[in-house]
């Protein structure tokens, strides 16, 4: 990708010309900002922390999603049952077997990936809206397994049962506080791993795929295996953040918000930050919880000015807002705030000559 | 299998199935014009129900402004419908004309949270088990079959009814595909859009009037299944096992839609004539099975037509 540098940036070694964060005042802006968030906890203000621990977890799914959808152009209507997946399999190892959390996590990721595999079967024969049927169904199948199978593990027909806090170096991480800490290193690890896997072999064939995947099977990439990969790291990424999410509710099932509704949620969140954009997940993620507070509070003034109409009002703009703001966004900005902010970037360097 | 339940499962669920097959052709019709997967038909299936109802008299707390027969309320909420249709094939699709399929799919799923959010204001998230139907749950017809359960089939009159209603209106959308002038344009528009501009169809006026046609067989699918299991918001994600139908037919055959609707309506009523009570409990998700399935072994469906695409 050609980027735009100022004169006299230039690269001396090969190690330069990888860097990420190349000027001395970005590499301090990051250490800010990850300071910054990482200071969130001392507030106390309970809002606060929860919020932003939601939408750090949240981020790593869509981070999930950008890989399949944007990347590699594969629709999953199927990440919040990914999620779930990923819940289950952190609260049992670490009930049953009392595993630390350094082990439940990984594991809940390569196994969330190794379902998702199995979902992503279909991308053999069929895609585009087919895919999406075919993820759709898993949004149903999976919720329903974990209602009726093994009721004595999964919690039956309620579908819920309790995670127990992980233990750290014999701390307990029982405050939402504390999960914080857990959801922001999990956040970095996949943030730096998302940026770079656009770098490699891999990444390129993702975009390869998307782009065309009959003319990418002409360049040598096996498309059917490079869609595979895709499933896997995006369900592997929804096992981490459905783990995270699990943790930090204290406990996982299918009445807390794992459904169709949840999976369409990610993927508008992605739709509206940018797709295959790596800043996409963080800027989508966070309007979109920022709208459904926006959202929560018409609600309760709405209720509030009419008394009798209470119990319609105060949840339902949450679905209203989200389903006008999705369909505004992809009529007048397909490509998301991203791109918004590449534009402002671009505008910026050009002055004094841009607009 | 509990065998002697299972003439009685057949019967329910090929009535169930024409329900279904409707509200399937919904979906064919506005893929075939349009090449828009309409994940929003479920939603409008809903929005058509609690419309009737809320033209039928609502709550009956008195307050309400509409106290119509249900005839009248059907016919009102179907013109409700169909100026929606209208309303979003000018509003919401026709802006998105050119835009990649995912885009198309993720504008009707916003579209779809909308409508619910919209549903959810104006009538309230509860069901509403008041819906004004002619029948009463006791209205049944009782057929003698040897060898059934107590050796008579039990069928629901509310049911039978539905199922007739909704084949006289899939048989109607197929004579009107057939051989009416207006359905003759609407299929070629399906085959080719520059071809059928160019010997004179208005595209754009086609596309409109096959969301309002969709808006109208939505809303009579709606009134129809809410004759048997009431009304609320819940309808739409139920509704959803429309698009297993249809790909189970294939997605440009309207005949295959209707197959598609009574496999899935079977399907879902045999698996209760099972002794085993998790197979009983799978009723819900069978569908999604039978979709995995035809996605593997035959992607194009029972009818549908071989793609061969082109870079």
């Amino acid at each position: 990708m050609a980027v735009l540098r100022p004169a006299g940036d230039f690269d001396r070694s090969y190690a330069q010309d990888m860097l990420l964060l190349r000027q001395p005042w970005q590499r301090w802006a990051m250490a800010l900002i990850v300071l910054g968030v990482a200071l969130i906890p001392l507030s106390g203000n309970a809002y606060l922390i929860t919020t932003v621990n939601r939408i750090m977890y949240s981020i790593v799914a869509v981070q999930g999603l950008n890989v399949l959808t944007g990347m590699t152009g594969q629709i999953s209507l199927g990440q919040a049952a990914f999620m779930l997946v990923g819940g289950y399999i952190v609260a049992l190892t670490a009930q049953h077997w009392g595993m630390p959390i350094f082990v439940t996590l990984p594991l809940a990721a390569v196994g969330t990936g190794v379902v998702g595999l199995i979902f992503g079967l279909p991308s053999l024969r069929v895609k585009g809206f087919y895919l999406a049927m075919a993820t759709l169904a898993a949004q149903f199948i999976i919720p329903w397994l974990s209602r009726h199978i093994y009721p004595e593990y999964l919690g039956g027909s309620s579908g819920r049962i309790a995670v127990p806090s992980p233990v750290i170096f014999g701390v307990t991480f029982n405050q939402v506080a504390q999960v914080f800490y857990i959801s922001l290193t999990v956040l970095v690890i996949t943030t730096i791993l998302l940026v770079n896997i656009r770098r490699t072999k891999l990444g390129r064939s993702f975009i390869a795929v998307r782009d065309n995947d009959l003319a990418a099977e002409v360049l040598g990439v096996n498309p059917f295996g490079v869609k595979l990969r895709a499933f896997f790291v995006a369900a592997m990424l929804a096992g981490l953040a459905g783990g995270l999410k699990a943790i930090s509710q204290r406990s996982v099932g299918t009445e807390l918000a794992y459904g169709l509704n949840e999976s369409i949620l990610l993927l508008g969140m992605l739709v509206i930050g940018g797709l295959g954009h790596n800043l996409g997940p963080f800027l989508g993620v966070a309007t979109i919880i920022f709208l459904e507070d926006l959202a929560n509070l018409t609600g309760a003034t709405m209720a509030s000015l009419f008394p009798a109409h209470a119990t319609n009002l105060l949840t339902s703009f949450r679905p209203l807002f989200f389903g006008l703001v999705l369909m505004l966004f992809l009529i007048f900005e397909p490509r998301g705030l991203a791109h918004r902010w590449e534009i402002l970037k671009a505008t910026w360097r050009m002055r004094p000559f841009s607009r | 299998m509990n065998w002697p339940l299972v003439p009685q499962q057949v019967m329910t669920g090929i009535l169930n199935g024409g329900t279904i097959a409707l509200i399937a052709l919904g979906i064919v019709l506005i893929f075939k014009a349009s090449e828009v997967y309409n994940f929003a038909h479920g939603h409008l299936v809903m929005l058509g129900a609690f419309l009737t109802w809320w033209f039928a008299g609502a709550e009956e707390r008195g307050g309400e402004l509409f106290n119509l027969p249900l005839w009248a309320a059907t016919l009102a909420a179907v013109a409700m419908a169909m100026l929606l249709g209208l309303a979003i094939e000018r509003f919401i699709l026709r802006p998105m004309t050119g835009q990649p399929v995912l885009a198309i799919i993720l504008v009707t799923l916003g579209l779809a949270q909308f409508i619910e959010g919209g549903a959810s204001i104006l009538f309230g998230a509860q069901p509403k088990s008041n819906f004004p139907t002619p029948f009463s749950p006791s209205d049944v017809i009782r057929i003698p079959f040897p060898g059934a359960f107590n050796d008579t089939i039990i069928l629901k009159q509310s049911l039978v009814a539905s199922f007739l209603v909704a084949a006289v209106a899939s048989a109607l959308f197929i004579l009107f595909f057939q051989y009416t002038k207006t359905g003759l344009a609407m299929r070629a528009t399906a085959e080719n859009h520059d071809v059928a501009q160019g010997v004179g169809i208005r595209v754009s006026r086609i596309f409109a009037l096959s969301w309002a046609i969709a808006g109208v067989i939505a809303t009579v699918g709606g009134v129809l299944l809410a004759t048997v299991t009431g009304v609320s918001l819940n309808m739409a994600t139920v509704v959803l096992i429309a698009f297993p139908a249809v790909l189970l037919g294939g997605l440009e055959s309207f005949a295959g839609a209707i197959v598609g609707g009574l496999i899935v309506g079977l399907s879902q009523a045999l698996v209760q004539a099972s002794r085993n009570i998790e197979v009983r409990n799978s009723a819900e998700i069978v569908p999604y099975i039978l979709l995995l399935i035809i996605l593997i072994v035959r992607p194009e469906g029972l009818f549908g037509q071989k793609r061969i695409e082109r870079i």
